[in-house]
Protein backbone atom coordinates (compact mmCIF):
# COMPACT_ATOMS: atom_id res chain seq x y z
CA UNK A 1 0.00 0.00 0.00
CA UNK A 2 1.41 3.27 -0.70
CA UNK A 3 0.19 6.86 0.66
CA UNK A 4 -0.01 9.74 -1.01
CA UNK A 5 0.44 12.92 1.65
CA UNK A 6 -2.83 15.06 1.13
CA UNK A 7 -2.01 17.91 3.21
CA UNK A 8 -4.17 20.92 1.20
CA UNK A 9 -1.71 21.67 -0.93
CA UNK A 10 -2.94 21.82 -5.10
CA UNK A 11 -3.85 18.94 -7.32
CA UNK A 12 -3.14 15.60 -5.49
CA UNK A 13 -5.51 13.05 -7.21
CA UNK A 14 -3.89 12.90 -10.46
CA UNK A 15 -1.52 10.89 -8.61
CA UNK A 16 -3.79 8.55 -6.78
CA UNK A 17 -5.52 8.31 -10.38
CA UNK A 18 -2.22 7.78 -11.96
CA UNK A 19 -1.12 4.77 -9.63
CA UNK A 20 -4.71 3.55 -9.58
CA UNK A 21 -4.58 3.44 -13.12
CA UNK A 22 -1.24 0.87 -12.60
CA UNK A 23 -3.34 -0.94 -11.04
CA UNK A 24 -1.66 -0.03 -7.34
CA UNK A 25 -3.50 0.12 -4.09
CA UNK A 26 -2.81 3.34 -2.65
CA UNK A 27 -4.49 5.83 -0.34
CA UNK A 28 -4.83 9.63 0.42
CA UNK A 29 -3.84 10.66 4.10
CA UNK A 30 -3.02 12.93 5.75
CA UNK A 31 -2.60 11.54 9.19
CA UNK A 32 0.76 10.06 10.32
CA UNK A 33 0.11 6.96 11.71
CA UNK A 34 -1.62 5.92 8.29
CA UNK A 35 1.62 7.15 6.16
CA UNK A 36 3.96 5.59 8.53
CA UNK A 37 2.48 2.25 8.11
CA UNK A 38 2.33 2.14 4.45
CA UNK A 39 4.90 0.42 2.15
CA UNK A 40 5.98 3.87 0.59
CA UNK A 41 5.24 7.21 0.76
CA UNK A 42 4.38 9.96 -2.24
CA UNK A 43 4.32 13.52 -1.18
CA UNK A 44 3.06 15.61 -4.41
CA UNK A 45 2.27 19.02 -4.42
CA UNK A 46 2.24 22.58 -6.16
CA UNK A 47 1.91 25.86 -5.08
CA UNK A 48 4.00 27.74 -2.16
CA UNK A 49 6.82 26.28 -0.14
CA UNK A 50 5.95 27.93 3.10
CA UNK A 51 2.19 27.12 3.08
CA UNK A 52 2.84 23.32 2.17
CA UNK A 53 5.68 23.30 5.45
CA UNK A 54 3.40 24.86 7.82
CA UNK A 55 0.58 21.90 6.95
CA UNK A 56 3.18 19.15 6.89
CA UNK A 57 4.04 20.87 10.51
CA UNK A 58 0.53 21.33 11.85
CA UNK A 59 -0.81 17.30 10.92
CA UNK A 60 2.47 16.25 12.48
CA UNK A 61 3.56 14.79 9.15
CA UNK A 62 7.27 16.71 8.78
CA UNK A 63 8.45 14.20 11.57
CA UNK A 64 6.64 11.29 10.14
CA UNK A 65 8.35 11.56 7.22
CA UNK A 66 11.57 12.19 8.65
CA UNK A 67 10.86 8.74 11.00
CA UNK A 68 9.99 7.07 7.43
CA UNK A 69 13.51 8.28 6.07
CA UNK A 70 15.33 7.03 9.10
CA UNK A 71 14.19 3.73 8.14
CA UNK A 72 15.02 3.63 4.87
CA UNK A 73 11.49 3.49 3.81
CA UNK A 74 10.99 4.62 0.31
CA UNK A 75 9.47 8.35 -0.50
CA UNK A 76 8.83 10.17 -3.63
CA UNK A 77 8.77 13.79 -3.71
CA UNK A 78 6.71 15.13 -6.58
CA UNK A 79 7.39 19.06 -7.84
CA UNK A 80 6.60 21.04 -4.68
CA UNK A 81 7.42 17.55 -2.81
CA UNK A 82 10.99 17.17 -3.92
CA UNK A 83 11.85 20.73 -2.88
CA UNK A 84 10.50 20.35 0.41
CA UNK A 85 13.02 17.90 0.93
CA UNK A 86 15.61 20.26 1.09
CA UNK A 87 17.07 22.72 4.00
CA UNK A 88 15.38 25.94 2.63
CA UNK A 89 13.79 27.51 0.27
CA UNK A 90 13.76 31.37 -1.15
CA UNK A 91 10.41 31.33 -2.21
CA UNK A 92 9.33 34.65 -0.65
CA UNK A 93 11.84 34.98 1.88
CA UNK A 94 14.01 32.50 3.43
CA UNK A 95 11.62 29.36 4.76
CA UNK A 96 13.26 26.26 6.75
CA UNK A 97 12.31 22.92 4.76
CA UNK A 98 11.96 18.86 5.77
CA UNK A 99 16.75 18.64 5.45
CA UNK A 100 16.53 15.63 4.62
CA UNK A 101 18.82 16.71 1.58
CA UNK A 102 21.15 19.93 2.40
CA UNK A 103 20.66 22.19 -0.22
CA UNK A 104 18.75 25.56 -1.30
CA UNK A 105 15.43 26.16 -3.10
CA UNK A 106 16.03 28.55 -5.62
CA UNK A 107 14.20 30.72 -8.00
CA UNK A 108 15.16 30.46 -11.92
CA UNK A 109 17.38 34.04 -12.64
CA UNK A 110 15.27 37.59 -13.18
CA UNK A 111 14.61 37.49 -17.61
CA UNK A 112 13.94 33.99 -17.14
CA UNK A 113 10.77 32.64 -18.24
CA UNK A 114 8.85 31.44 -15.38
CA UNK A 115 7.56 28.93 -14.82
CA UNK A 116 8.69 26.81 -16.64
CA UNK A 117 6.04 24.75 -18.05
CA UNK A 118 5.71 22.24 -20.44
CA UNK A 119 7.64 19.12 -21.64
CA UNK A 120 11.40 19.15 -21.16
CA UNK A 121 14.26 16.34 -20.78
CA UNK A 122 16.13 14.32 -18.35
CA UNK A 123 19.21 13.96 -19.32
CA UNK A 124 20.37 10.58 -16.52
CA UNK A 125 23.48 11.88 -14.37
CA UNK A 126 23.72 8.27 -12.82
CA UNK A 127 21.74 4.91 -12.69
CA UNK A 128 18.59 4.66 -10.79
CA UNK A 129 16.01 2.58 -10.76
CA UNK A 130 13.53 4.92 -10.96
CA UNK A 131 14.42 5.34 -14.51
CA UNK A 132 14.56 1.39 -14.87
CA UNK A 133 12.94 1.22 -18.54
CA UNK A 134 13.37 4.45 -19.34
CA UNK A 135 14.86 6.07 -22.26
CA UNK A 136 17.65 8.57 -21.16
CA UNK A 137 16.52 12.27 -22.42
CA UNK A 138 12.72 11.56 -22.17
CA UNK A 139 10.61 14.43 -21.94
CA UNK A 140 8.48 14.65 -18.52
CA UNK A 141 5.80 17.41 -18.19
CA UNK A 142 7.20 20.35 -15.85
CA UNK A 143 5.42 23.14 -13.95
CA UNK A 144 7.47 25.69 -11.56
CA UNK A 145 9.37 28.51 -10.92
CA UNK A 146 11.83 27.20 -8.46
CA UNK A 147 14.29 24.29 -8.52
CA UNK A 148 16.05 22.44 -5.95
CA UNK A 149 20.32 23.18 -5.76
CA UNK A 150 21.23 20.29 -3.59
CA UNK A 151 24.92 20.53 -2.22
CA UNK A 152 25.49 16.76 -2.62
CA UNK A 153 26.02 16.74 -6.26
CA UNK A 154 26.00 12.99 -5.97
CA UNK A 155 22.16 13.01 -5.08
CA UNK A 156 21.78 13.88 -8.70
CA UNK A 157 20.62 11.21 -10.80
CA UNK A 158 19.27 13.78 -13.56
CA UNK A 159 19.65 17.37 -15.07
CA UNK A 160 17.49 19.29 -17.16
CA UNK A 161 18.31 22.17 -19.48
CA UNK A 162 16.51 25.59 -18.72
CA UNK A 163 18.30 28.56 -17.81
CA UNK A 164 21.68 26.81 -17.59
CA UNK A 165 20.62 23.15 -16.00
CA UNK A 166 18.93 22.13 -13.10
CA UNK A 167 19.24 19.16 -10.64
CA UNK A 168 15.19 17.08 -12.05
CA UNK A 169 15.49 14.29 -9.91
CA UNK A 170 17.75 13.21 -6.95
CA UNK A 171 18.22 10.32 -5.01
CA UNK A 172 19.69 9.02 -1.84
CA UNK A 173 19.03 5.74 -0.68
CA UNK A 174 15.30 5.13 -0.22
CA UNK A 175 14.88 8.91 -1.21
CA UNK A 176 13.70 10.27 -4.41
CA UNK A 177 12.63 13.48 -5.50
CA UNK A 178 11.71 14.69 -8.92
CA UNK A 179 11.32 18.31 -10.40
CA UNK A 180 8.78 16.88 -13.05
CA UNK A 181 5.48 15.23 -12.51
CA UNK A 182 5.37 11.45 -13.64
CA UNK A 183 1.53 11.50 -13.04
CA UNK A 184 1.55 14.03 -15.96
CA UNK A 185 4.42 12.99 -17.92
CA UNK A 186 2.18 9.89 -20.96
CA UNK A 187 3.66 6.64 -20.57
CA UNK A 188 7.01 6.90 -19.05
CA UNK A 189 5.29 8.97 -15.98
CA UNK A 190 3.73 6.06 -15.44
CA UNK A 191 6.20 3.78 -15.78
CA UNK A 192 8.13 5.89 -13.39
CA UNK A 193 5.76 5.61 -10.78
CA UNK A 194 5.25 1.81 -11.31
CA UNK A 195 9.09 1.97 -10.73
CA UNK A 196 8.65 3.86 -7.40
CA UNK A 197 6.18 1.04 -6.41
CA UNK A 198 8.29 -1.73 -7.33
CA UNK A 199 10.61 -0.50 -4.75
CA UNK A 200 8.35 -0.43 -1.96
CA UNK A 201 7.15 -3.88 -2.07
CA UNK B 1 15.49 21.67 -23.85
CA UNK B 2 12.09 22.93 -23.25
CA UNK B 3 9.33 21.44 -26.33
CA UNK B 4 7.12 23.93 -27.92
CA UNK B 5 3.29 22.49 -27.36
CA UNK B 6 0.38 21.44 -29.57
CA UNK B 7 -2.89 21.38 -27.79
CA UNK B 8 -6.09 20.46 -28.72
CA UNK B 9 -8.93 22.05 -27.49
CA UNK B 10 -12.32 20.81 -27.20
CA UNK B 11 -15.46 22.81 -26.63
CA UNK B 12 -17.75 20.73 -23.94
CA UNK B 13 -21.77 22.02 -23.49
CA UNK B 14 -23.64 19.96 -21.19
CA UNK B 15 -20.74 18.01 -19.94
CA UNK B 16 -20.47 17.12 -24.33
CA UNK B 17 -18.41 17.79 -27.03
CA UNK B 18 -19.65 19.53 -28.90
CA UNK B 19 -16.65 20.70 -31.76
CA UNK B 20 -14.20 18.06 -30.65
CA UNK B 21 -12.61 15.01 -32.24
CA UNK B 22 -13.37 12.89 -35.22
CA UNK B 23 -11.59 10.12 -34.87
CA UNK B 24 -13.19 7.76 -37.57
CA UNK B 25 -12.93 4.79 -34.77
CA UNK B 26 -14.87 6.93 -32.14
CA UNK B 27 -17.90 4.65 -30.45
CA UNK B 28 -19.26 8.22 -29.58
CA UNK B 29 -17.49 11.50 -30.68
CA UNK B 30 -19.52 13.22 -27.75
CA UNK B 31 -17.21 11.46 -24.92
CA UNK B 32 -15.15 13.82 -24.00
CA UNK B 33 -13.36 10.90 -22.02
CA UNK B 34 -13.20 9.05 -25.35
CA UNK B 35 -11.96 12.35 -26.89
CA UNK B 36 -9.25 13.06 -24.32
CA UNK B 37 -7.73 9.68 -24.27
CA UNK B 38 -7.73 9.87 -28.11
CA UNK B 39 -6.09 13.19 -28.21
CA UNK B 40 -3.44 11.68 -25.20
CA UNK B 41 -2.75 8.82 -27.36
CA UNK B 42 -2.21 10.86 -30.67
CA UNK B 43 0.68 12.75 -28.97
CA UNK B 44 -1.09 16.00 -27.47
CA UNK B 45 0.87 17.67 -24.86
CA UNK B 46 -1.78 19.05 -22.65
CA UNK B 47 -5.52 19.43 -23.68
CA UNK B 48 -7.89 22.50 -23.05
CA UNK B 49 -11.47 22.16 -22.49
CA UNK B 50 -14.02 25.02 -23.05
CA UNK B 51 -16.79 24.87 -20.81
CA UNK B 52 -20.00 26.61 -23.84
CA UNK B 53 -22.50 25.77 -21.13
CA UNK B 54 -24.59 28.81 -20.53
CA UNK B 55 -26.57 27.37 -17.65
CA UNK B 56 -26.36 27.09 -13.78
CA UNK B 57 -26.04 23.67 -13.71
CA UNK B 58 -22.93 23.63 -16.08
CA UNK B 59 -20.69 23.69 -13.15
CA UNK B 60 -21.52 19.91 -11.63
CA UNK B 61 -21.65 18.59 -14.93
CA UNK B 62 -18.19 20.28 -15.79
CA UNK B 63 -16.47 18.86 -12.15
CA UNK B 64 -18.04 14.95 -13.00
CA UNK B 65 -16.64 15.53 -16.65
CA UNK B 66 -13.24 16.68 -15.35
CA UNK B 67 -13.46 14.18 -12.55
CA UNK B 68 -13.49 11.32 -15.42
CA UNK B 69 -11.16 12.82 -17.22
CA UNK B 70 -8.35 12.95 -14.67
CA UNK B 71 -9.30 9.36 -14.29
CA UNK B 72 -8.36 8.32 -17.62
CA UNK B 73 -5.39 10.31 -19.18
CA UNK B 74 -2.00 11.29 -17.79
CA UNK B 75 -0.86 14.52 -19.64
CA UNK B 76 -2.07 17.73 -18.27
CA UNK B 77 -5.76 19.75 -19.18
CA UNK B 78 -7.17 22.76 -18.28
CA UNK B 79 -11.05 24.09 -17.97
CA UNK B 80 -12.12 26.91 -19.00
CA UNK B 81 -15.57 29.08 -19.54
CA UNK B 82 -17.42 30.64 -16.71
CA UNK B 83 -14.86 30.64 -14.16
CA UNK B 84 -15.57 33.55 -11.74
CA UNK B 85 -14.69 32.37 -8.12
CA UNK B 86 -11.94 30.95 -6.65
CA UNK B 87 -14.29 28.34 -4.87
CA UNK B 88 -15.18 27.41 -8.25
CA UNK B 89 -11.28 26.98 -9.71
CA UNK B 90 -11.03 24.44 -5.95
CA UNK B 91 -13.55 22.48 -7.02
CA UNK B 92 -12.11 22.15 -10.64
CA UNK B 93 -8.65 21.47 -9.22
CA UNK B 94 -10.10 19.10 -6.48
CA UNK B 95 -11.69 17.36 -9.21
CA UNK B 96 -8.09 16.71 -11.15
CA UNK B 97 -7.63 19.77 -13.07
CA UNK B 98 -4.43 20.87 -13.79
CA UNK B 99 -5.03 24.33 -14.88
CA UNK B 100 -7.75 26.94 -15.10
CA UNK B 101 -8.28 29.56 -17.65
CA UNK B 102 -10.07 32.50 -15.96
CA UNK B 103 -11.34 35.21 -18.95
CA UNK B 104 -13.89 37.73 -18.32
CA UNK B 105 -14.11 37.41 -14.45
CA UNK B 106 -9.82 38.17 -14.72
CA UNK B 107 -11.27 41.50 -16.22
CA UNK B 108 -14.11 42.64 -14.20
CA UNK B 109 -12.32 41.29 -11.08
CA UNK B 110 -8.31 41.58 -11.11
CA UNK B 111 -8.12 40.82 -7.44
CA UNK B 112 -9.62 37.07 -8.57
CA UNK B 113 -5.89 36.33 -10.21
CA UNK B 114 -3.96 37.40 -7.59
CA UNK B 115 -6.15 35.38 -4.87
CA UNK B 116 -6.15 32.34 -7.03
CA UNK B 117 -2.48 31.94 -8.13
CA UNK B 118 -1.66 32.96 -3.93
CA UNK B 119 -4.01 30.32 -3.02
CA UNK B 120 -3.80 27.39 -5.68
CA UNK B 121 -0.01 28.54 -7.42
CA UNK B 122 0.43 30.73 -10.35
CA UNK B 123 1.18 27.58 -12.35
CA UNK B 124 -2.67 26.48 -12.41
CA UNK B 125 -3.79 30.03 -13.43
CA UNK B 126 -4.01 30.55 -16.88
CA UNK B 127 -5.30 34.03 -17.75
CA UNK B 128 -7.23 33.72 -21.36
CA UNK B 129 -7.37 36.95 -23.52
CA UNK B 130 -9.50 37.42 -26.21
CA UNK B 131 -8.07 40.27 -28.46
CA UNK B 132 -9.53 42.28 -31.51
CA UNK B 133 -7.89 44.45 -33.72
CA UNK B 134 -8.63 48.01 -34.03
CA UNK B 135 -6.51 51.16 -35.40
CA UNK B 136 -3.04 49.43 -35.32
CA UNK B 137 -3.37 47.64 -31.53
CA UNK B 138 -5.68 45.33 -30.47
CA UNK B 139 -8.46 45.72 -27.61
CA UNK B 140 -9.35 43.31 -25.08
CA UNK B 141 -13.26 41.59 -25.61
CA UNK B 142 -15.05 39.94 -22.88
CA UNK B 143 -17.83 37.64 -22.68
CA UNK B 144 -16.99 35.22 -25.25
CA UNK B 145 -16.03 37.90 -27.55
CA UNK B 146 -19.38 39.32 -27.63
CA UNK B 147 -18.77 42.80 -25.36
CA UNK B 148 -15.61 45.07 -25.95
CA UNK B 149 -14.00 46.63 -23.62
CA UNK B 150 -11.61 49.61 -24.18
CA UNK B 151 -8.19 47.68 -22.27
CA UNK B 152 -5.13 47.26 -24.38
CA UNK B 153 -4.69 43.48 -24.99
CA UNK B 154 -0.67 43.85 -24.85
CA UNK B 155 -0.93 46.45 -22.05
CA UNK B 156 -3.41 43.66 -20.18
CA UNK B 157 -0.95 40.48 -20.80
CA UNK B 158 1.63 42.45 -18.94
CA UNK B 159 -0.82 43.85 -16.24
CA UNK B 160 -2.02 40.18 -15.51
CA UNK B 161 1.33 38.47 -15.03
CA UNK B 162 2.24 41.31 -12.38
CA UNK B 163 -1.29 40.24 -10.76
CA UNK B 164 0.34 36.34 -10.80
CA UNK B 165 -1.17 35.04 -13.77
CA UNK B 166 0.82 31.62 -14.25
CA UNK B 167 0.00 31.37 -18.34
CA UNK B 168 -1.55 33.34 -21.06
CA UNK B 169 -4.03 31.88 -23.62
CA UNK B 170 -4.03 34.34 -26.10
CA UNK B 171 -7.16 34.26 -29.13
CA UNK B 172 -7.05 36.08 -31.65
CA UNK B 173 -10.62 36.90 -32.53
CA UNK B 174 -10.44 38.53 -36.13
CA UNK B 175 -8.20 35.13 -36.78
CA UNK B 176 -10.57 32.83 -34.86
CA UNK B 177 -12.43 30.28 -37.03
CA UNK B 178 -10.50 31.03 -40.07
CA UNK B 179 -8.01 28.90 -40.88
CA UNK B 180 -6.13 31.69 -42.50
CA UNK B 181 -3.19 31.74 -39.78
CA UNK B 182 -2.36 32.70 -36.23
CA UNK B 183 -2.45 36.76 -36.08
CA UNK B 184 1.58 36.77 -35.87
CA UNK B 185 2.02 40.11 -35.03
CA UNK B 186 -0.51 40.26 -31.89
CA UNK B 187 1.03 37.38 -31.06
CA UNK B 188 4.58 38.13 -30.70
CA UNK B 189 3.84 41.50 -29.23
CA UNK B 190 2.16 39.47 -26.27
CA UNK B 191 5.34 37.03 -26.23
CA UNK B 192 7.62 39.89 -26.17
CA UNK B 193 5.66 42.04 -23.31
CA UNK B 194 5.69 39.18 -20.82
CA UNK B 195 7.92 36.33 -19.25
CA UNK B 196 4.77 34.00 -18.98
CA UNK B 197 4.48 31.25 -21.03
CA UNK B 198 1.82 32.56 -24.24
CA UNK B 199 -0.36 29.88 -25.76
CA UNK B 200 -1.34 31.23 -28.88
CA UNK B 201 -5.30 30.55 -30.29
CA UNK B 202 -7.32 31.14 -33.44
CA UNK B 203 -6.28 31.32 -37.01
CA UNK B 204 -5.01 27.38 -37.33
CA UNK B 205 -5.25 25.61 -40.83
CA UNK B 206 -1.94 23.77 -41.73
CA UNK B 207 0.78 23.03 -40.02
CA UNK B 208 2.88 26.01 -41.55
CA UNK B 209 0.61 28.19 -39.28
CA UNK B 210 1.55 26.67 -36.29
CA UNK B 211 5.16 26.42 -37.45
CA UNK B 212 5.07 30.38 -38.16
CA UNK B 213 3.10 31.06 -34.38
CA UNK B 214 5.52 28.74 -32.74
CA UNK B 215 8.72 30.82 -34.59
CA UNK B 216 7.73 34.27 -35.93
CA UNK B 217 4.92 34.57 -33.19
CA UNK B 218 7.24 33.40 -30.80
CA UNK B 219 5.05 31.72 -28.69
CA UNK B 220 5.66 28.89 -25.84
CA UNK B 221 2.63 26.62 -27.17
CA UNK B 222 0.09 26.54 -30.34
CA UNK B 223 -3.74 25.38 -29.62
CA UNK B 224 -5.70 24.39 -32.29
CA UNK B 225 -9.21 23.01 -32.94
CA UNK B 226 -10.72 22.41 -36.26
CA UNK B 227 -7.19 21.50 -37.66
CA UNK B 228 -7.36 18.16 -35.64
CA UNK B 229 -11.23 17.71 -34.65
CA UNK B 230 -11.85 17.15 -38.97
CA UNK B 231 -9.03 14.84 -38.90
CA UNK B 232 -7.20 17.34 -41.63
CA UNK B 233 -3.87 16.73 -40.07
CA UNK B 234 -2.42 14.54 -37.02
CA UNK B 235 -0.91 15.96 -34.26
CA UNK B 236 1.73 13.48 -35.40
CA UNK B 237 1.84 15.33 -38.98
CA UNK B 238 2.23 18.70 -37.30
CA UNK B 239 4.80 17.74 -34.96
CA UNK B 240 7.13 15.74 -37.77
CA UNK B 241 6.48 19.25 -39.79
CA UNK B 242 7.96 21.37 -36.93
CA UNK B 243 10.70 18.84 -35.98
CA UNK B 244 11.80 18.52 -39.56
CA UNK B 245 12.10 22.56 -39.39
CA UNK B 246 14.28 22.41 -36.57
CA UNK B 247 11.59 23.05 -33.47
CA UNK B 248 12.00 21.33 -30.70
CA UNK B 249 8.45 19.07 -29.92
CA UNK B 250 7.93 15.96 -27.91
CA UNK B 251 8.65 12.83 -29.51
Amino acid sequence: MIAVIRYGVGNVKSVLCALRHLGREAILSSDPDEVESASGVILPGVGAFATAMQNLERDGLDSALCRINSADRPILGICLGLQLFFSESEEHGSYRGLGLLSGRVRRFPPGAKAPHMGWNQVRRQKPSALFDGIPDDSFFYFAHSYYAQPDDTESIIGVTDYEGSFASAVARESLFGVQFHPEKSGPWGLRMLANFCHLCE
Amino acid sequence: MLAKRIIPCLDVKNGRVVKGASFVSLRDAGDPVESAARYSEAGADELVFLDITATVEARATICDLVARVADEISIPFTVGGGIGATNHISDLLEAGADKVSINTAAVKNRQLITRSAQTFGCQCIVVAIDAKRADGSWLVSIESGRTPTDIDAIEWAHQVEGLGAGEILLTSIDADGHKTGYDLELTAKVSEAVRIPVIASGGAGTPQDIYNVLTAGKADAALAASIFHYGKFSIAEVKRYLAERSVQVRS
